[in-house]
């Protein structure tokens, strides 16, 4: 409908949703339009900003690196009628190639500020296949942490990795296999990537299935209401 | 061979590591992947070319929604990995294999290649070699899959025709079931592959070059080309339907950005102009239209079932869709306040083209109108048959720049033989005109963008006979314009004259032209058609090894009588009507839209029954009455 047209009374949801399979090779651009097009498909009430070029107002968090799998990205929509977070996230299912799972949406302030303004910090999972198994691990993550400083290149600058790892663990699975816990920072010039922190290890960060888990916030708002 | 597990898994490694990975993992949203196991025949259909231009090939979607309709066959779609993933997959072992169930190309039972331009011949070679499937048609066995290929570079597919078990002439919707099932019946019958090929030989559009001898005179022409079986037909006339098929009820949608991100609708197939040039416009007569209430509801579905915010409507001319301000009119009522992006390209040089597009975008998007004046002199425009007054663009001009565009493309075609430096001057001229009306109505901002293509000699068009221009023409035309279109407003786009060479070699070659093809590719050509692949020495020197002199095929006028290599490729417009109009060039006479009057080309005897059977507006060649004793009529 005409920009003029959009009533005030836009309601805002966060949803969250798993990004995998063949989506977690497409990068956020791709992944905004996927979005905007699932939400046209399952024909919601999309609300549309004002101007000259009206675009549907979507958020998408944090950009994920090519290839990790997340199940626990967030989307910042607005809608121009509410609908029940049960029905939308059926309709978003239905709308929706096999990449992405919606798992939750809820009404949100509509005061609250931007979602990437809100982020601290991710939370990674990283397993190998079996026959790719590194076998020193817990050497590599003693031996990283140990250093005093782990200077990496990103774009041509130079910047310390170190700060950026809040939490790098060997966990072992049911099968007794290792697997890595990474959390690392997520602000805004201050984003500790996991395959960074792998290539830190000399590890090939290509070889294992890596998993976003889980978010952390800067203080508790209704983004995390739940998923604790 | 690998299994689609193990294929994946050695994917996922190298995908992070190249450029758009989204290209080579399919699942996108509407994908089918059908049961492997339970399915009885497995068709790959390939476009080799990367998968955005792919993409955005109508054709293909078109086959791979009929393929998969029937239930007991599966279409796949395999694309040419770009050349970092290449060298990824030859590195790691990984052979080319099909998006929706990763498995190996060679698996298949039928490719189904997709010739659109000659430019993607090499990549063709590539796109086996990398499938692991023989070259040559004579190399493969019964355990290798049947390779067809159909498009508008098939319309001469002698160039191809060592690699191309059967073409497809034409228009595939029917003819592409024919073959599949004719393949299914040989599949497991035991029978040799020979006998497939005598099978396929015997249906309608089906060409099998193997079946076919080539003869030479002396002098290099060709003295005669024959079958050598009784099932193939000495003249393969092509396949057309009588009424366009309803589009697909759903696309695939990439999650990349792709060539063209919308839904495409054919409103209308052929063209009635009859530009001397134009290999489309002759190869796909007769006009046929769909009506305005299917394209509607088709736009509906489709936007539904993909979420797209853009809507190509697309033909050859889209003035000339008789229905167009009825459809124009009924996508502004059906679809206000969708945010849709409408494209209507091949707009008509008039007021009306305006208006209809002013009706379409409202308010948004006024980028660039583009306009294809083709030629800037009335004699050039009576040799290539595009009479478009310079009175009537400038007047079309100043409509597009009062209703609030600010930029104008203009397409236009150097490089005819008999076009001199100053008709060249008159395009740059024309262009200044043009950037001049703009300025009394915007002033500063108006911009013309000049799109110069050169004319390549096509076969199947009353220009099969004439020589390319020489490359001193071509780079004196093109510097020419280059010096004059400079300056404020303006700005000027060509072709470089080592591509046109390239095209004009393949599109009027012969079978010797095969070895050119394969001794380019091993020696490094591929990707053709894209600037920063492009190398004319590989085939420069493929000429060399093959002992071809590519003059013989670029530069030599044809004979009136001559037999030319595609002669016994039957488009349905005649050979002598074509000749005709060669000769109606040379003396720069017009012949008019033929909407208004039938100048019998051909296409209405050949098809007699099928126009019969569809009667009324929908085609735009008269009616035949209905035979004595038929009742009707």
């Amino acid at each position: 409908m005409p920009a003029d047209q959009i009533t005030p009374e836009k309601v805002r949801y966060f949803i969250t949703f798993a990004k995998e399979g063949a989506m977690r090779f497409g990068g956020q651009l791709d992944l905004q339009r996927t979005f905007e097009r699932t939400l046209r498909r399952a024909k919601l009430p999309l609300a549309y900003s004002h101007g000259f070029h009206p675009h549907p107002k979507i958020n998408l968090g944090a950009a994920l690196p090519l290839g990790i799998v997340s199940l626990c990205e967030i989307a910042d929509i607005w809608l121009e009628q509410p609908i029940a977070p049960d029905k939308m996230i059926a309709a978003l299912q239905a709308a929706s190639p096999e990449g992405l799972r919606f798992v939750e949406a809820r009404q949100a302030p509509p005061k609250e500020p931007a979602l990437q303004n809100l982020l601290a910090s991710a939370e990674y999972q990283i397993e190998w296949h079996q026959e790719d198994q590194p076998e020193d691990l817990k050497k590599r993550v003693e031996q990283l942490l140990s250093q005093s400083s782990i200077l990496r290149e990103r774009r041509g600058k130079s910047y310390d990795l170190l700060p950026l790892i809040e939490e790098l663990q060997v966990n072992q699975r049911a099968d007794g296999q290792e697997m890595l816990l990474l959390k690392v920072c997520l602000q805004p010039g201050k984003t500790g990537r996991p395959d960074e922190v792998l290539r830190a290890m000399d590890l090939d960060p290509f070889l294992p299935d890596i998993t976003r888990i889980k978010f952390h916030y800067i203080e508790k708002t209704d983004v995390d209401k739940g998923s604790d | 061979m690998i299994n689609p597990t193990e294929l994946e898994r050695k994917l996922n490694r190298i995908l992070p590591t190249v450029q758009k990975p989204g290209r080579y993992t399919g699942g996108e949203f509407n994908q089918i992947l059908k049961d492997w196991d339970s399915t009885p025949l497995h068709t790959a259909l390939a476009f080799p070319d990367i998968y955005d231009l792919g993409m955005s090939n109508l054709g293909i979607t078109v086959l791979m929604d009929i393929l998969n309709q029937q239930p007991d066959m599966l279409a796949e779609r395999v694309f040419s990995p770009w050349s970092d993933m290449e060298a990824a997959m030859r590195e790691n072992g990984i052979p080319l294999y099909a998006l929706e169930s990763k498995r190996p190309v060679a698996d298949f039972d039928l490719i189904g290649i997709s010739l659109p331009y000659e430019t993607i011949f090499t990549n063709t070679l590539n796109l086996l070699d990398l499938a692991g499937i023989p070259l040559r048609s004579e190399d493969r066995t019964d355990a290798d899959p049947v390779v067809i290929a159909g498009g508008h570079a098939t319309f001469n597919p002698e160039p191809m025709a060592p690699f191309i078990d059967a073409f497809v002439i034409g228009e595939g919707e029917e003819a592409i079931l024919d073959v599949a099932r004719a393949v299914l019946a040989w599949k497991g019958s035991g029978k040799p592959r020979a006998a497939l090929m005598r099978s396929l030989a015997a249906i309608n559009g089906i060409y099998i070059p193997s079946l076919y001898a080539v003869d030479y005179n002396p002098d290099g022409t060709i003295a005669g080309v024959e079958p050598i079986v009784p099932e193939a037909p000495a003249r393969i006339l092509k396949r057309i339907v009588g009424v366009l098929p309803p589009p697909p009820d759903k696309l695939l949608v990439p999650f990349i950005d792709v060539t063209h991100n919308r839904v495409p609708i054919e409103i209308m197939r052929g063209c009635t102009r009859g530009c001397r040039f134009c290999h489309a416009g002759m190869i796909n007569r007769p006009v046929r239209e769909r009506p305005v209430e299917e394209i509607l509801n088709s736009i509906e579905l489709l936007l539904d079932s993909t979420g797209y915010e853009e809507v190509g409507l697309l033909s050859l001319s889209s003035s000339d869709y008789s229905q167009i301000l009825k459809l124009v009119k009924g996508v502004n009522q059906r679809f206000a306040g969708r945010h849709l992006n409408i494209s209507l390209p091949s707009l008509r040089i008039e007021s009306f083209s305006v208006e209809l597009m002013d009706l379409l975008l409202e308010n948004s998007n006024r980028g660039g109108f583009t306009l294809a004046p083709e030629a800037a002199t009335e004699r050039m425009r009576g040799i290539i048959n595009k009479p478009v007054s310079t009175q009537q663009l400038l007047e079309t001009a100043a409509d597009i720049f009062s209703r609030g565009w600010h930029t104008i493309k203009l397409y236009f075609m150097i490089g005819h033989p008999d076009e001199t430096l100053e008709d060249v001057q008159a395009i740059a001229d024309l262009c200044k005109l043009v950037r001049d009306e703009g300025r009394k109505h915007i002033g500063k901002r108006a911009q013309v963008n000049a799109g110069v293509s050169t004319f390549i000699p096509k076969p199947h068009t009353p220009f099969q006979w004439v020589p390319a221009d020489t490359t001193e023409m071509i780079k004196a035309k093109q510097d020419l314009l280059r010096r004059e279109l400079r300056g404020p407003g303006l700005k000027l786009n060509w072709t470089a004259p080592e591509e046109t060479m390239l095209e004009a070699l393949l599109s009027r070659g012969d079978r010797r032209l095969s070895e050119v093809i394969l001794h380019a590719w091993q020696h490094g050509a591929k990707f053709d058609a894209w600037r920063e692949h492009f190398d004319i020495e590989h085939w420069l020197l493929a000429c060399t090894m093959s002992g071809v002199d590519p003059d013989f095929y670029t530069h030599r006028e044809r004979g009136e009588d001559e037999i030319l290599p595609w002669d016994h490729i039957d488009a349905g417009v005649k050979k002598s009507f074509l000749l005709e109009d060669y000769r109606m060039s040379k003396s720069g006479e017009i012949r008019p839209d033929c909407r208004s009057h039938c100048y019998a080309c051909g296409i209405l005897p050949k098809f007699s029954q099928l126009r019969r059977e569809n009667p009324g507006p929908a085609w735009a060649c008269p009616e035949i009455p209905e035979k004595r004793g038929h009742g009707a009529g």
